[in-house]
């Protein structure tokens, strides 16, 4: 391949970067070259261009809080003990002297009260991973927005999907350690999840806790799982996540100077180093300013876990917000088969639900290839406009979650604005089905709304704000042509095509295999691409350049293509007559 | 002017791509930053850098400081009600991280060489000589290891990798725990158990409370010692008795009571006993409404009318509470006629409602 | 003797001779003030509402009853009811002085709207008045009285009693309390509108008042229930919350995993996102070229 090598960046400086004395980094470099090869490795790593914009860096938010993550964990383990092991306390938190706790809750307590910087590390733990998962859902749904999950990067997408499951179970897991109240219910909340299942409920329940609930295995068990099970198969994911990354190379905007066969940016030593590397230290700053300032978790407050005690305005952390509202809005539906019982009113909102949820997630850049037919790679991102199905499809989802996740919270809600929880569960009732519903078919409009807009920037440039009057008297606006590189930007996108099976039936009369699923998908495929403004053609364009001159022509007498600041004293305009032909 | 407005999907049996209207202006013109431009900016850029990069290092030392000045443990240091330590060690450690952060960042946009490049991109696809080279290696491969062939060996072998891969490591998995038996069947609460307020574990007599009153209690198992004061239930042991046997008590104005079928005679004038355990996922419930007797569960909102027999009236759960028929033993105090009649808590798959 | 009378001359002399100055008859008046004050103080009763007897409180009780809380209570505490059945006030017979000096004394009562759940709001009248409601309502029927400060006062115990108390109270307070109120008396939702207010920073009589009355839709912890013991170690307990360094930060309402998810998206998203337009923003351009030097 050939590199323009014409923008390469110069360096700043003046001299030519020969080194004039041996340098000792580059006496280790040669060492580890000769046992390890990197050169090669690194020739084209070391200035591999990355595009720049806001929205490629919410992955990064996640990842970086990840390593947050990792170092304030491994501080934590240092101190924490998993066993549930009965023992008095015996620490400086003075309300619970004498208290019979697990030694869990103990080294809890212990971090928090006796250990210098320990609640700090609690805290930015609790906060980083908060952080992590929110900046997932974000990344998934920029990626999704601007089409970065279509061929080659489909099974990125779904690596992305089990990270943020595999995140959401980690973070469960991770808050449960402390056997505190509030923790404890959860458990107890997920007991009953277990105990629910059919034919095999109770054996589930009864092989996890080692026993009746709570049993004393449940913390270890859950340490395990959450120190070194899910981090080795996060680190996993997240390499191969990267790695495709890097193979693939990132996604870009579409705009001058930029196609589907090449990559527009700053090269990663030194711009992208700088700006990561800093980045990295931002995301863990800002979260050792969270973990200092505001208290999350207070588990001396909650005191040792007792299936007895519970405490209003109990949730799980906001990512399992939304399965919990579920569960609170489902009704009491349970059923008997003889002498069995079927209890819907967990299975469905707890199990079916956020497994159907989670495949849908995971198969919808298949199923949008499956309904486009849209076979070719894609480096160049679409603005979530031009995907009016897409982007509706995905408010939609953002919608039904996020009423199920305000469901979660409905005792809050309640109290802080003074509400009755059973109106707002009555109302999520009928909301999550009605709300995704008019939030898709709002959303698809205005996206075509905005594409009838841009269309209407490119073939009738921008509105101006300067008024005319015309002879006859009456009021038009004039519109100046927008400049080239923006122009170009708008139409830099694929035509829409709507599928076409190859036809129904061959020449004698006999009806192609498959031929309703082909049907089907046509038809799907009409929807999906229904209503969408297609960008002009080269003759449309023309025309309303053409035409749009002609108008100049008519109104003002400028000689040359005005470039906008004719009448916004951005530059003199001595020079040129206005009303003059 | 024809309307451009609305443009009617494209169909076409073919994906050839048609003239581009607007041809790519290429990339446009570097423009520099003030700072490339301008020596006094580029200096003053630096400066700035560095007074961050020095910033991040003083909250370096500040952190180390404060680690060793403010006291945690019997005395808290304490600055405007907070505790100090936790204060001071977050702001400084946030200092120094974001103060470096922010100094890399402003060196990259400010001083770092900022012209755009670009790179080509590759296929993604292997070059179908390599795809063919892989192939027809993997090809060799198997036809040499001659597995097509040796059909016994084959199906052998996926019949021994099944066994090995399936059931044995799964079968070291069994004594994860105990089978269930009939352990949810019934709790520790047995005729003649006293009824105890929970926490005190004092018993409890029908004169002692008022109607309106709501008492979390226990059974008294729980809380009775040996001869050397030690409890005799303690640990998990007691978590789990408590995650079934604990109970509340409310005394209802009689006329108010619709006693359950079969059921009238398990109150104590007006006073009813009811489990604590939810019957949806298991939370424990006490927050009692004197006035219309109904109970609310604070996890996902079920509520029961206690006034008659724990029915559901609103939220997920399905069943009503378990009462607990009481008596008054020969010393006046309040105890259990018998266990309850149907498995507390949670529903499960044996639990057989008829 | 000579040295006596001269002392006792020269300041005898020494006030006569200021005896018509201008400030006299002024110091005259002040010390008459005061020495009357001071007798007054010294010989009048101690306490002027003890020396009222208790038909004259319950008297002017009445009186107040009848002007702020008989539209809704009736003119006898009977009660009020509304023709389709609902309750406009319930009946007071029993619910004791306490009950009174808590809905009153937390301005819950008088109510300014009958309906779901009375707010606590402004006390309206001052604790005498209140004394001779609760005197009145006290007369409607026996019920429990207002509780002594000595009742829920740690006063008198040693270091590690109290210690022990907190304790103990900690722990009735998260069997009892929490499922309504939160694990740090924040408050929670109840059914169909009602709330279980705040208790964190409420005043120990009445806290002890709600506990043993049982307000509104409150179950009530009687002395039965709960013993005036344990009600002063759960005052003790929320007491020793209240004082206690906020060891973590801001506690963002004290709501729980709600309140720290909003904060984690607002404040934790919302500023890294702002970092990363910073970092990827184009920045200042200049319109000069460069001149390599």
């Amino acid at each position: 391949m050939s590199i323009d090598t014409s923008k390469v960046a110069t360096s700043n400086a003046d001299t030519a970067a020969t080194a004039k004395k041996p340098n000792p980094i580059g006496a280790i470099a040669s060492w580890a070259d000769d046992r390890l090869g990197l050169a090669t490795s690194q020739k084209k790593m070391v200035r591999k261009v990355f595009p720049e914009h806001w929205s490629f860096m919410l992955g990064e938010i996640a990842l970086w809080s990840f390593i947050v993550l990792l170092l304030t964990g491994t501080f934590l383990t240092l101190w924490f003990n998993p066993s549930m092991g009965e023992v008095q306390y015996n620490g400086s938190y003075d309300q619970l002297r004498g208290i019979h706790m697990s030694e869990a809750f103990a080294s809890t307590l212990n971090i928090s009260f006796d250990v210098r910087g320990g609640l700090l590390m609690r805290q930015m733990h609790h906060w980083s991973a908060m952080l992590f998962i929110a900046a997932m859902m974000v990344h998934l749904m920029r990626v999704f927005f601007t089409g970065a999950h279509r061929k080659p990067r489909e099974l990125n997408w779904v690596i992305g999907c089990l990270l943020l499951l595999l995140g959401t179970l980690e973070g469960f897991t991770g808050y449960s350690l402390p056997d505190d109240l509030l923790s404890g219910t959860g458990i107890r909340a997920a007991d009953g999840f277990i105990k629910s299942q059919p034919v095999v409920g109770t054996y589930m329940s009864f092989f996890l806790f080692n026993g009746e609930f709570p049993g004393e295995s449940i913390i270890p068990r859950l340490y395990v799982v959450h120190i070194l099970l899910i981090p080795g198969i996060l680190l996993a994911l997240i390499a191969a996540h990267m790695l495709l990354l890097v193979y693939h190379k990132h996604t870009q905007w579409p705009g001058p100077g930029r196609t589907e066969q090449n990559v527009v940016g700053y090269p990663l030593m030194p711009v992208y180093a700088a700006k990561a590397g800093g980045f990295f230290f931002i995301v863990f700053g800002v979260t050792a300013l969270m973990g200092g300032l505001l208290s999350i978790n207070p588990v001396w407050k909650y005191g040792p876990y007792d299936p007895s005690k519970v405490t209003a305005g109990s949730q799980p952390d906001w990512y399992m917000g939304w399965p919990d509202g579920a569960l609170r809005i489902m009704p009491g539906w349970e059923s008997t088969i003889g002498p069995y019982t079927l209890s819907w009113n967990v299975l469905l909102p707890i199990i079916v639900l956020p497994v159907v949820a989670f495949t849908i997630l995971l198969l919808l850049p298949f199923v949008e290839q499956w309904i486009t037919g849209d076979k070719r790679e894609h480096h160049l991102l679409q603005r979530p406009r031009n995907a009016p199905t897409r982007t509706a499809v995905m408010v939609a989802l953002m919608t039904f979650y996020g009423l199920m996740w305000a469901a979660g919270g409905n005792d809050i809600i309640a109290i802080v604005f003074d509400l009755s929880i059973n109106q707002i569960t009555y109302f999520m009732r009928a909301a999550v089905f009605i709300g995704p519903v008019i939030a898709f078919f709002i959303t698809r409009r205005w996206c075509i709304s905005l594409q009838r807009a841009d269309n209407d920037r490119l073939l009738h440039g921008y509105e101006s704000g300067i008024i005319m009057r015309s002879t006859e008297g009456g009021y038009s606006e004039r519109h100046l042509p927008i400049n080239e590189g923006a122009a170009f930007t708008l139409t830099s996108r694929d035509r829409d095509e709507v599928y076409v099976p190859s036809s129904a039936t061959d020449s004698n009369g006999v009806a192609a295999p498959g031929g309703r699923l082909e049907a089907l998908r046509a038809r799907l495929s009409a929807g999906w691409f229904g209503h969408n403004v297609q960008k002009p053609t080269k003759a449309e364009l023309d025309e309303g350049h053409a035409h749009a001159e002609h108008e100049h022509e008519l109104q003002v007498g400028l000689d040359h293509p005005a470039d906008g600041h004719q009448f916004d004293g951005h530059h003199t305009v001595d020079e040129e007559s206005l009303r003059g032909h | 002017m024809s309307s451009h407005d609305e443009h009617a999907v494209e169909v076409v049996g073919d994906r050839t791509p048609d003239t581009e209207p607007l041809a790519d202006p290429g990339h446009p013109a570097h423009k520099w930053r003030p700072t490339d431009v301008d020596e006094r900016l580029e200096r003053r850029a630096e400066r700035q850098v560095a007074t961050l990069f020095a910033l991040s290092g003083l909250c370096s030392v500040l952190f180390v400081v404060s680690y060793f000045v403010f006291d945690i443990g019997e005395v808290v240091t304490t600055v405007g009600g907070f505790g100090a330590s936790n204060l001071a060690l977050g702001l400084t450690l946030g200092g120094a991280l974001l103060f470096g952060g922010v100094g890399a960042i402003h060196w990259a946009r400010k001083l770092m060489a900022d012209q755009e490049m670009v790179e080509a991109r590759h296929a993604i696809a292997s070059p179908p000589e390599d795809r063919e080279v892989t192939v027809a290696g993997f090809n060799t491969g198997l036809e040499e290891s001659g597995i097509a062939r040796r059909p016994l060996i084959r199906n052998s072998l996926l019949g021994a990798l099944g066994v090995l891969a399936l059931p044995v490591p799964v079968v070291l998995l069994r004594d994860l725990g105990p089978l269930p038996g009939d352990a949810l069947k019934s709790t520790i609460w047995e005729p003649g158990m006293r009824v105890v307020r929970d926490v005190t574990g004092t018993p409890i007599r029908p004169s002692d409370l008022q109607f309106g009153d709501l008492v979390n209690a226990e059974p008294a198992a729980l809380f009775e010692v040996d001869e050397q004061g030690e409890p005799l239930i303690e640990g998990a042991q007691l978590q789990t008795e408590k995650a079934k046997g604990a109970v509340i008590l409310v005394r209802i104005e009689p006329e108010d009571i619709t006693p359950g079928e079969g059921r009238e005679d398990w109150g104590v004038d007006g006073i009813l006993c009811y489990s604590k355990i939810c019957t949806h996922v298991g939370c424990p419930i006490s927050l009692y409404e004197r006035t219309t007797h109904h109970v609310l569960c604070p996890c996902h909102q079920s509520t029961f009318d206690l006034a008659d027999s724990a029915r559901v009236m609103f939220g997920p759960a399905a069943r009503p509470l378990p009462q607990l028929p009481l008596d008054v033993d020969s010393d006046g105090y309040l105890v259990a006629r018998s266990d309850f009649d149907e498995p507390v808590g949670p529903s499960f798959w044996e639990r057989d409602s008829r | 003797m000579r040295f006596l009378n001269r002392s006792v001359d020269s300041w005898a002399g020494r006030i006569s001779r200021h005896r018509r100055g201008p400030l006299a008859g002024f110091l005259v008046l002040v010390l008459g003030l005061l020495m009357m004050g001071g007798l007054y103080t010294t010989f009048s009763p101690a306490q002027a509402q003890s020396e009222q007897t208790t038909e004259e409180l319950v008297a002017e009780g009445r009186e107040l009853f009848i002007v702020n809380c008989s539209f809704c209570h009736g003119q006898n505490g009977e009660g009020v009811s509304t023709v389709d059945g609902n309750q406009l006030g319930p009946s007071l017979a029993g619910v004791g002085a306490a009950a009174v000096d808590f809905q009153v004394g937390t301005g819950r009562m008088p109510a300014a709207q009958p309906g779901q759940q009375m707010p606590r709001k402004e006390k309206v009248f001052s604790q005498e008045e209140i004394d001779a409601m609760a005197a009145f309502v006290a007369s409607l029927g026996a019920g429990p009285a207002v509780p002594d400060e000595s009742d829920y006062s740690l006063e008198g115990l040693s270091d590690e009693e109290r210690q022990e108390a907190i304790v103990r109270g900690g722990q009735i307070f998260l069997t009892n309390c929490t499922a309504c109120h939160n694990f740090t008396g924040s408050g929670g939702a109840m059914p169909r509108g009602g709330y279980a207010p705040a208790i964190l920073g409420v005043e120990p009589r009445y806290v002890y008042q709600a506990m043993l009355t049982g307000p509104q839709t409150m179950p009530s912890f009687s002395n039965g229930n709960l013993t005036p013991e344990a009600k002063r170690d759960v005052i003790a307990y929320l007491q020793s919350i209240e004082e206690n360094p906020k060891y973590g930060g801001f506690g963002m309402g004290g709501l729980g995993p709600v309140a720290e998810g909003m904060y984690a998206w607002i404040v934790g998203i919302g500023v890294l996102v702002g970092f990363a337009v910073w970092i990827a923003a184009h920045g200042a351009r200049s319109t000069k070229q460069k001149v390599d030097a």
